[in-house]
């Protein structure tokens, strides 16, 4: 039989590996297809699958000894520390984006914080009626018209387009935490600041984990529309459906 | 005369009928109701997935069209569904939206409620009402309901969380159960994460 077709076994092993291959090609384009928000999603599944892995075994354990052992108002002050040393750059990029207004808010934030606000552990500001604003460059890029070159997930950052990783790149650079000297205290601040983010994310988990059919779509999605409504400042136009 | 009589009366009956029912005020009073319930149950405030089901049950759903909020997730594919997959899809959806989101109001805590300011012109039908959740410490949450006006009344058909709609949220993940399965293959698959939610839950 294999004769008559002139395909010695191995050669006939390879066939199957090309054939195999061939049908994953495909199903990988038909994926691809399906969702043009998530061209890379074979790449994007297999490191959403490591992160599930980091984030059981080490983050969110972590996150929950920290939630669980420190108390509320530290708590608090640390994520208005974060959030202050935040305000600057915010305000660079709402005066990127010619939003002149938020700039000068941000900026009135900052400086009330650091000072009446001891070095930004007590959110003066808001009280105050200095709304926070959330800008990140991501978003600068998007509103200079920059397109979101489709949807990434990264081990440890998470989601983040193809723009909101550059964005998030430049982000980082300036982001005054590395800055910070001596070196040992910068050293236990940076994961302090990560643990603080997966810490305020602990609620979040229960209603993912119950509500969704597909973890990874729903994070996905869920990330997609936030942004978008980050990029419109909460006022995001309808889509029509 | 009569006729006069009629209009009047009809008029008087309609504005009523508004007064009691705009959107933004019903909104505010369905949440205010809610989190006093809230804010005197212990059960509830321990966790007690029953309870606060039982608490949503009566006091929100009336003001929810899930029929409309199940169409919506699941986009195109909702016009080939025979009118009994529709049914049964709308139950399962009902029951998983119900689950998950009124055990988040188990972890309830002081959170204050801001109603942002609210217009609309008397012939709107379709309203979006704006809230933002205060919770110290943390930024505010958006947290937006979309509203239609039917016969009996405003109804809910899609909660927006920081932008993020509970309900569109599911079209990628039905739509992909639907290519898998069929719409029955959905349903199914609907069935089973609520038969293991309930296995699960907190009495």
């Amino acid at each position: 039989m294999t004769k008559s077709l002139g395909l010695s076994p191995m050669r006939m092993g390879r066939h199957w590996a090309l054939g195999a291959l061939l049908v994953l090609a495909c199903a990988g384009n038909a994926l691809a297809e399906e969702n043009q928000r998530d061209p890379y999603e074979g790449f994007n599944r297999s490191m959403f699958a490591v992160n599930e892995a980091i984030d059981k075994y080490a983050a969110k354990p972590v996150a929950q000894v920290y939630d669980a052992a420190v108390p509320l108002p530290v708590k608090a002050g640390v994520g208005n520390f974060f959030a202050n040393l935040g305000d600057l750059w915010i305000g660079a990029n709402s005066a990127l984006q010619g939003k002149f207004a938020d700039a000068g808010v941000d900026v009135g934030r900052l400086l009330i914080n650091s000072t009446v606000g001891i070095f930004g552990l007590f959110d003066v500001a808001s009280e105050l009626g200095l709304e926070k604003h959330e800008e990140d460059f991501g978003q600068t890029l998007a509103v200079w018209g920059v397109q979101d070159g489709g949807y990434l997930f990264w081990p440890f950052i998470g989601p983040r387009t193809v723009r909101d990783t550059a964005g998030f790149g430049v982000d980082s650079f300036v982001d005054p935490v590395w800055r910070v000297r001596p070196v040992p205290v910068r050293n236990s601040m940076v994961p302090l600041g990560f643990v603080d983010v997966r810490a305020s994310l602990l609620p979040a988990d229960k209603i993912v984990e119950e509500a969704a059919l597909d973890k990874y779509a729903y994070i996905r999605d869920a990330y997609l529309q936030r942004r978008r409504n980050q990029i419109f400042d909460g006022r995001p136009p309808r889509l029509d459906d | 005369m009569k006729k006069i009589f009629a209009l009047f009366f009809a008029g008087l009956v309609s504005t009523a009928a508004l007064a009691e029912d705009a959107p933004d005020a019903l909104v505010q009073r369905v949440t205010e109701e809610v989190l006093e319930i809230i804010r005197h149950d212990k059960d509830i405030q321990n966790g007690s997935t029953n309870k606060v089901i039982d608490l949503v049950d009566k006091k929100v759903l009336p003001h929810f069209n899930f029929q409309h909020m199940t169409a919506l997730a699941l986009g195109k594919e909702w016009r080939k569904a025979t009118p009994q997959q529709q049914q049964q899809l709308t139950v399962e959806f009902k029951t998983l939206l119900v689950r998950t989101y009124s055990n988040a109001l188990t972890s309830y805590k002081n959170q204050k409620v801001v109603y942002k300011p609210f217009k609309m012109a008397p012939s709107d039908t379709d309203v979006l009402v704006r809230t933002e959740i205060h919770q110290p410490g943390n930024k505010p949450v958006q947290l937006d309901y979309s509203l239609e006006k039917l016969d009996s009344g405003w109804k809910v058909y899609d909660v927006v969380v920081a932008g993020i709609s509970l309900v569109t949220n599911y079209r990628d993940q039905f739509g992909q159960e639907v290519r898998n399965g069929g719409i029955d293959g959905l349903i199914a698959s609907i069935a089973a994460k609520n038969k293991s939610l309930e296995a699960n839950q907190k009495k």
